[in-house]
C-alpha cells in the first residue's frame, strides 16, 4: 500500500469523527477542506489501482478504483463540498460530523472492492443518515427517523445474509458481477432493492426525506439511493428484470407528486422516477444504456441537490415548503427563483442542461435495443417530470398566487451553493464531453442531433403548454393541505391497530392464565415474601451479602454440571 | 420596470394579467415555430409510432393532461387530512 492508495472515503469518515470534537470554525474548515483533498486523492489514484489487505485469511480489497467507482466517487465528494457550503450558515455539531461519515461511508462503498467492505460501508450509510433526520428534533422527525432506521437496516441484514450464503455458494466475496439465481443472489438483490427504493418498498423514501433538515436531505438525496445504483451497475448490469422494475418506477410516482402538497415530498417522489430511468440503462446493460445511467447519476445528483436547496432555501426562509402556503416569492427571492428554475430545466432534460445529455443516452440505449413499450413510457415519464419538477415546483413556490411572505433572498452560503450548482447544470448540458470522458465507456456520438434537440423540446413544450390551457381553464387540482396514502399507511395505520389486537389478545391470553393459576401464584408470592420480605431472613441481609450467597449458588451449581460433564 | 420592489397589495410582474397573457401567447408563438421545424430536417426514426406527424406534440400534451386527471382521481382514493397520522 503506497500513501496514495488510501479510500478516499475513510479520510472523510476520520474527519467526520473529528469534527465532533471540534469548535465550529474546525468543523467548517473539515466539511470544506475534507471532500477537496478527497477529490484530488481520487484523482491523484491510478485508474486500476488495488489495495489489499490480508486479515484472517482472507483479503479486504480496501480500495478498487477502475471506471464504474471513478465518476461516482467524484460525484461523492462533489454534492459534500457542495452541501458543505449550503450548511456554512448553521452550526450544528451532529449534522457537521454525521454528514461527513455518512457522505465517506458513500464514497468508501463505492470504492471497496469485496462484498465485507460493502457491508460496512452500508451499514454505515443508514446509521450515520439517520441523524440528519433526528437533527430536526421534532416529535414527527423522530418517528420517520425510526421508521427510516428499520428499512435501511432490514436492508443491511439482508445483505449480510445474501452475502454470507453467496460465499458459501461460490466461494468468492468480490464485488463483482453477481448472477440472479442462488437464494444468496436474491437476498443480495433485495437488500439493493430497499435501498433504491423499489416499488412498494419506496416508501421510506418520502416518509424520511422531507422530515430532515434543511441541509440535511439535500445530503440524503444524493448519496444513499445513488450508492444503491452504483451498486446494481457493478453487480447486476444486464439484468433484465430490472428493466420492468425501472419502468414502474419512472411511471408511478408521478400521479403522487401531482397531488402532493409538500414541495421537497414531491422531489421525493421526482427521487424515485429518477431512479427508475438509471435502473433500464444498467437492466438494458449496453455499453451506451451504461453511460446513461451512470452519467444520469452524475447529473441528477447536482440538479437533485439544487433543487432541494432551493426547497431548503424557501423553508427556512419562510418555515414552510406547502404548496398551499407558497406563492408569489419571486419578488423577495429572485435568486433562489432562477437557480430553481435552472434545476428544474435540467431535471426535465430541456436541451443545454445537464439532464438532457446525460437522459439522453438512456433512451437511445431504449431505442438501440429496440424496446418500444420501454421507450414509449420513458417517454410518458418525461413529460411527468416536467409535470412535477420542472413546472410544479418552481410554479408553486415563487409563483402562482402570492402566499403573503415578505422574506429576505436566501443566505449567501446557500446562494454560493446553488449558483455552483446551477453553473454546473448548464457547463455539462453545453460541454458534455467532460463529463462523458469519465464514463465507463466511450461515448461516441454528441447528444445534440437536431432531431433530439427538436424532438425533445416538442416535447416539454407542450407539456407545458398543456398546463396552461388546463390552469388557463380552472381545470389544474388545486393544491390542498392534505396527506396522501402510501404503502406506510400498511404499517402506521394497519399495523398499529393489528399490533393492538395482539396486545388485547396477550392480555386475555395473560389474564386466563393468572386467573387459573392464581391460588399456585398467591402461595409462590407468599413464600418469596416469607424470605425476601421487610421481616424474612434474607430481606435483612445486605445486597453484598445476598450477591455472596447467590455467587456461591452459582459457582456451585457450574462445579455439580461440570463434574457430572466430566464423569 | 421601475418598481423592482413592489409595495404590499400592489401586484407583481408576473401577477398582471397582461403580463401573464405576454408569457401565455410567447409559448403558445414557440410551440408553432417547433412544430414547423419538424419539417425543415431529414427525419431519422427508430420506432413506426415517431412517424406519425407531430407525434411529440400530441404525446407530450395528452401524457400531461392524463397524468394531471389521473392525479385528481388518485386523490379521490388516499387523500386523508393533513394531520391523518398525528391523531390518535
Amino acid at each position: 500500500m503506497t500513501a496514495i492508495d488510501v479510500n478516499p472515503g475513510l479520510l472523510m469518515i476520520a474527519a467526520g469523527l473529528l469534527a465532533c470534537l471540534l469548535p465550529r470554525v474546525g468543523r467548517q474548515l473539515l466539511t470544506l477542506g475534507t471532500p477537496v483533498a478527497g477529490l484530488l486523492l481520487l484523482i491523484a489514484t491510478p485508474m486500476g489501482a488495488l489495495t489489499t489487505l490480508p486479515i484472517f485469511g482472507y483479503d479486504l480489497t480496501l480500495l478498487r478504483l477502475d471506471g464504474l467507482a471513478f465518476p461516482f466517487g467524484i460525484i461523492f465528494l462533489i454534492a459534500a463540498f457542495l452541501n458543505a457550503i449550503f450548511a456554512l450558515h448553521q452550526d450544528d455539531r451532529l449534522q457537521d460530523s454525521a454528514v461527513m461519515i455518512y457522505g465517506g461511508a458513500a464514497v468508501g462503498a463505492v470504492l471497496a472492492g469485496d462484498l465485507a467492505s460493502l457491508f460496512i460501508y452500508w451499514e454505515l450509510t443508514a446509521v450515520s443518515s439517520v441523524f440528519l433526520i433526528l437533527a430536526s428534533r421534532t416529535e414527527r422527525a423522530y418517528s420517520a427517523a425510526m421508521r427510516y432506521l428499520v428499512w435501511q437496516i432490514g436492508s443491511g441484514v439482508l445483505l449480510l445474509a445474501g452475502i454470507l450464503l453467496h460465499y458459501q455458494e461460490t466461494g468468492s466475496m468480490a464485488f463483482t458481477t453477481i448472477t440472479l439465481g442462488s437464494v444468496g443472489s436474491w437476498a443480495i438483490f433485495l437488500a439493493f432493492g430497499i435501498k433504491c427504493a423499489f416499488p412498494l418498498l419506496h416508501n421510506w423514501v418520502q416518509d424520511a426525506y422531507p422530515e430532515a433538515t434543511i441541509t440535511g436531505t439535500v445530503a440524503l438525496s444524493a448519496f444513499t439511493t445513488k450508492l444503491a445504483v452504483y451498486a446494481f451497475a457493478r453487480s447486476f448490469a444486464g439484468e433484465e428484470l430490472l428493466i420492468p422494475i425501472g419502468v414502474v418506477m419512472t411511471c408511478f410516482p408521478v400521479f403522487f407528486a401531482v397531488i402532493e402538497n409538500d414541495l421537497r415530498r414531491v422531489l421525493a417522489f421526482s427521487l424515485n422516477n429518477q431512479l427508475g430511468f438509471m435502473l433500464v440503462g444498467i437492466g438494458i446493460g449496453s455499453e451506451i444504456a451504461i453511460n446513461g445511467a451512470v452519467s444520469h447519476a452524475f447529473a441528477h445528483i447536482i440538479y437533485k441537490s439544487l433543487l432541494f436547496m432551493s426547497m431548503g432555501a424557501v423553508l427556512y426562509r419562510t418555515g414552510t415548503v406547502k404548496a398551499s402556503e407558497l406563492g408569489g416569492l419571486y419578488k423577495s427571492m429572485p435568486l433562489t427563483t432562477i437557480f430553481c428554475i435552472i434545476g428544474a430545466l435540467s431535471i426535465a432534460g430541456f436541451p443545454l442542461t445537464s439532464g438532457f445529455v446525460t437522459k439522453n443516452l438512456t433512451l437511445t440505449g431504449a431505442e438501440y435495443a429496440g424496446y418500444f413499450w420501454i421507450w414509449l413510457l420513458l417517454i410518458f415519464a418525461s413529460a411527468g417530470v416536467m409535470e412535477h419538477s420542472g413546472i410544479k415546483i418552481p410554479f408553486f413556490a415563487f409563483f402562482s398566487h402570492d402566499g403573503g411572505h415578505r422574506v429576505k433572498e436566501a443566505p449567501v452560503n446557500m446562494l454560493i451553493a446553488m449558483g455552483i450548482a446551477a453553473g454546473a447544470c448548464i457547463f455539462i448540458g453545453i460541454f458534455p464531453q467532460t463529463l462523458y470522458s469519465i464514463l465507463p465507456y466511450e461515448v461516441t456520438k454528441s447528444p445534440y442531433s437536431v432531431q433530439s434537440v427538436v424532438t425533445k423540446t416538442q416535447l416539454l413544450t407542450f407539456s407545458i403548454i398543456a398546463f396552461g390551457v388546463l390552469i388557463r381553464a380552472g381545470l389544474y387540482p388545486k393544491e390542498i393541505p392534505s396527506t396522501n396514502l402510501n404503502t406506510d399507511w400498511l404499517y402506521r395505520h394497519v399495523g398499529r391497530y393489528f399490533v393492538g389486537v395482539l396486545a388485547y389478545m396477550a392480555r386475555w391470553a395473560w389474564a386466563g392464565v393468572c386467573g387459573g393459576w392464581r391460588a399456585t401464584l398467591g402461595a409462590a408470592h407468599g413464600l418469596i415474601r416469607r424470605h425476601y420480605g421487610p421481616d424474612g431472613a434474607m430481606g435483612s441481609a445486605w445486597p453484598t451479602g445476598q450477591m455472596a450467597f447467590w455467587a456461591t449458588v452459582m459457582i456451585a451449581a457450574y462445579s455439580l454440571i461440570g463434574f457430572w460433564y466430566l464423569l | 420596470m421601475s418598481d423592482k420592489t413592489p409595495k404590499d397589495g400592489e401586484p407583481g410582474w408576473f401577477e398582471r394579467k397582461r403580463n401573464i397573457d405576454k408569457v401565455w401567447y410567447v409559448l403558445l408563438v414557440f410551440g408553432a415555430i417547433l412544430t414547423a421545424s419538424e419539417f425543415l430536417y431529414e427525419h431519422h426514426p427508430h420506432f413506426a409510432i415517431e412517424e406519425i406527424p407531430v407525434f411529440y406534440e400530441i404525446f407530450g400534451f395528452l401524457a400531461f393532461v392524463f397524468i394531471v386527471f389521473a392525479g385528481k382521481a388518485l386523490r379521490k382514493l388516499i387523500m386523508r387530512d393533513e394531520d391523518y397520522y398525528d391523531r390518535d
